[in-house]
């Protein structure tokens, strides 16, 4: 069974008395495993249907079936539980708690999920090893570089070891060298851990990375191809 | 979970340090207030006590109904007795005769023939009596601005501004024309041996106090008065406990029908003060009202500017999966802290500047003249078991009341939204 699996989506928006089609007639599927990115220029809908394959937004027609679940059947303490459990996010802005260290930052998903003490301490150190930050997990984020926080960023996403990883343009505030080793660190998630990752992105430098290129225009899927990807 | 989000408040200075000052500020601005107005309440009650009411005032049936008259035609007659009686029966009470009076007073000159004239009102209490407590009780002492305090019994002392009125001085003799308790005129002469401010125009303009053995001379009231007059000792009034008191006293002397067998009434029975008290009991709600509902204000904003800058926060709390309702309980239970803490500081804050002015006081008799009779020169507070916990009611449920009506917006807004708006 695929790990996300979309038939017929449609997303609109209110906008005054009309309706704005975001996403039109979206099918796809995607296997446990995969290392691919939603691409399209701006406003082509890659953040909405990324936010609905994280349940964090519900489809107007169609159905998304993820992780098992279909997002338009889950109440809200549903889809959050299966963020919670299952998903990591990656955003352009890293988004970390400011008042927090580092390592709090890392724990804080496992918080949420209420796992206990020691099991948290292993995990987040694991994590932080992970991304190469075990030196800084007293700093707090104020004190971090854009490539060392987005790296805290990729550690908070996979400290829970989920199965799916959403990455929307995690590299848009990055210089080249440190998005090539972000990326190089999620090829090795990708490749150690099977951690299956979707993108959102119209940077080239992700885009030489995926392993599936899927073309998005004008809410609709233009184009969806098989790529190399590097390893 | 939580002491995970406490260390995050606590580090997050503008969302633990302001609202805390904030809610202590206003707590330490409702519990001063309240004890302050608490003070000026007491403050008005206590004169009316001390000049006028007692805590208690025992009259008999026929002259506590035309009280404001002063009959003295229908006073308490063997007054000894029955103060002897209501020591025993309330031995822990101070209990004092006191007899009001009005008629002329008069002013000879020296030939003796009236050189000016006046209606008075006199107050005749126990001040010469060794041990008596009168002269404290009037503010005697304080309120003398000219001359002494009686020495004997046909001395007296008058409004300084009555005085001027008259045209005398103190060493002069005035004569008071009045009527005996039997109806006769009486005629008797005092000398002046100093003079008062009473501190309310309309007793200043006409009053005198004397000794009550003068009084009882100058009338015809042998072991007679008007009004006996009681206090607790630690000169606090409580309404409940007076109002028993005179209950008991009924049962116990005024079972007849008799038109001079004695009647008690407690303060809050006289002259209308009951309603009064009744404000003075309301004041503290209305107090906690106007700060809670300003505090919540300010709150609600602090916790709107909060919210905006804690948008990427709570974006991604929601993306790591935390419930929504979760996170908003946390959020109100972080204002159930702050409330506690901030209520906490302005409540120990307000509670010591009122100690303070509880038993030290501020003299303001730089600025007024001088004490009188009715008004003590200094600013009290009163501090009482209410104070303590008064200013949490508002500090909590302001603190409460401004975090969820900011979360609301959060709250309600779609996920989705929430989360595309944090990518800004
Ligand atoms: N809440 C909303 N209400 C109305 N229209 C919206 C809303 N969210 C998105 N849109 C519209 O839907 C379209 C797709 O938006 P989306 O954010 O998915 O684009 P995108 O491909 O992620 O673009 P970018 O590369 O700039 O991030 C846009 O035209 C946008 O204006
Ligand atoms: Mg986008």
């Amino acid at each position: 069974m695929p790990l996300i699996k979309m038939e017929n989506i449609v997303k609109e928006y209110p906008m005054g008395k009309a309706r704005f089609t975001a996403l039109k007639d979206i099918n796809l599927s995607v296997e446990k495993g995969e290392f691919c990115g939603l691409i399209g220029p701006s406003g082509s809908g890659k953040t909405t249907l990324l936010n609905i394959v994280g349940a964090l937004d519900d489809p107007t027609g169609g159905t998304a079936v993820v992780l098992g679940s279909d997002i338009s059947g889950l109440s809200h303490r549903q889809a959050a539980e299966m963020r919670s459990r299952h998903m990591g996010f990656i955003f352009q802005t890293y988004n970390l708690l400011p008042v927090y260290t580092v390592y709090e930052n890392v724990e804080f998903p496992l918080l949420i999920m209420k796992m206990a003490d020691k099991d948290r301490k292993n995990k987040v150190n694991a994590a932080l090893e992970w991304v190469g930050l075990s030196d800084k997990r007293k700093s707090r984020p104020g004190q971090l570089s854009g490539g060392e926080s987005q790296r805290v960023a990729v550690a908070r996403a996979i400290v829970k070891r989920p199965e799916l990883v959403l990455a929307d343009e995690p590299t848009a505030n990055l210089d080249a060298e440190n998005s090539h080793n972000i990326l190089d660190m999620m090829v090795k998630l990708n490749r150690e851990l099977k951690t299956t990752f979707v993108f959102a992105t119209h940077d080239e430098k992700v885009i030489s990375y995926l392993r599936r290129k899927i073309h998005l225009f004008d809410g609709k899927i233009v184009k969806d191809e098989p790529a190399r990807g590097k390893e | 979970m939580m002491r995970f989000l406490i260390k995050g408040l606590l580090r997050d200075r503008s969302r633990s340090l302001f609202p805390v000052l904030t809610v202590s500020a206003g707590v330490f601005l409702t519990v001063f207030f309240y004890n302050f107005m608490q003070g000026v309440f007491a403050d008005f009650v206590s004169s009316n006590a001390r000049f006028d009411t007692g805590h208690v005032k025992v009259m008999t049936r026929a002259y506590a109904e035309l009280a404001d008259q002063f009959p003295n035609d229908l006073a308490i007659l063997e007054c000894g007795r029955l103060i002897d009686e209501l020591r025993g029966m309330k031995s822990d009470m101070l209990w004092v005769p006191r007899i009001r009076f009005g008629g002329l007073l008069d002013v000879p000159d020296e030939k003796g023939e009236t050189r000016s004239q006046a209606p008075v009102l006199g107050i005749g209490a126990n001040i010469l009596e060794e041990g008596s407590q009168e002269k404290k009780i009037l503010n005697l002492e304080g309120a003398l601005v000219e001359g002494t305090l009686p020495r004997s019994a046909d001395e007296i002392l008058i409004s300084r501004d009555f005085a001027e009125r008259l045209g005398v001085k103190t060493g002069d003799t005035a004569t008071l024309i009045g009527s005996t308790m039997y109806g006769s005129m009486a005629m008797y002469n005092f000398r002046i041996s100093g003079m008062l401010r009473f501190g309310m125009v309309a007793l200043d303009r006409s009053t005198i106090v004397a000794d009550i053995e003068g009084v009882r001379e100058a009338l015809d009231m042998r072991d007679a008065a008007g009004e006996i007059l009681g206090y607790t000792r630690d000169m606090v009034y409580s309404d409940e406990k007076m109002t028993e008191l005179a209950e008991e006293f009924g049962r116990r002397f005024s079972g007849s029908d008799d038109e001079f067998s004695p009647v008690m009434l407690p303060l809050g029975r006289q002259r209308g003060l009951g309603e009064y008290l009744s404000l003075v009991k309301s004041m503290g709600s209305i107090i906690v009202a106007v700060f809670m509902v300003a505090m919540s204000i300010v709150l609600w904003n602090s916790g709107l500017l909060n919210s905006l800058r804690r948008y990427g926060e709570i974006g991604v709390r929601l993306a790591m999966g935390e419930p929504k309702g979760a996170l908003y309980r946390r959020t109100i239970a972080e204002s159930v802290i702050i409330g506690i803490i901030g209520s906490a500081a302005g409540t120990l804050a307000g509670i010591a500047i009122s100690l303070y002015l509880k038993y030290v006081g501020l003299d303001y008799s730089g600025v007024m003249q001088n004490s009188t009779v009715l008004i003590p020169n200094e600013i009290r507070t009163d501090v009482n078991f209410t104070s303590f916990y008064i200013g949490f009611i508002p500090g909590l449920i302001a603190s409460v009341l401004g975090t969820a009506f900011s979360g609301i917006g959060i709250y309600r807004r779609q996920t989705a939204n929430l989360f595309k708006e944090l990518e800004v």
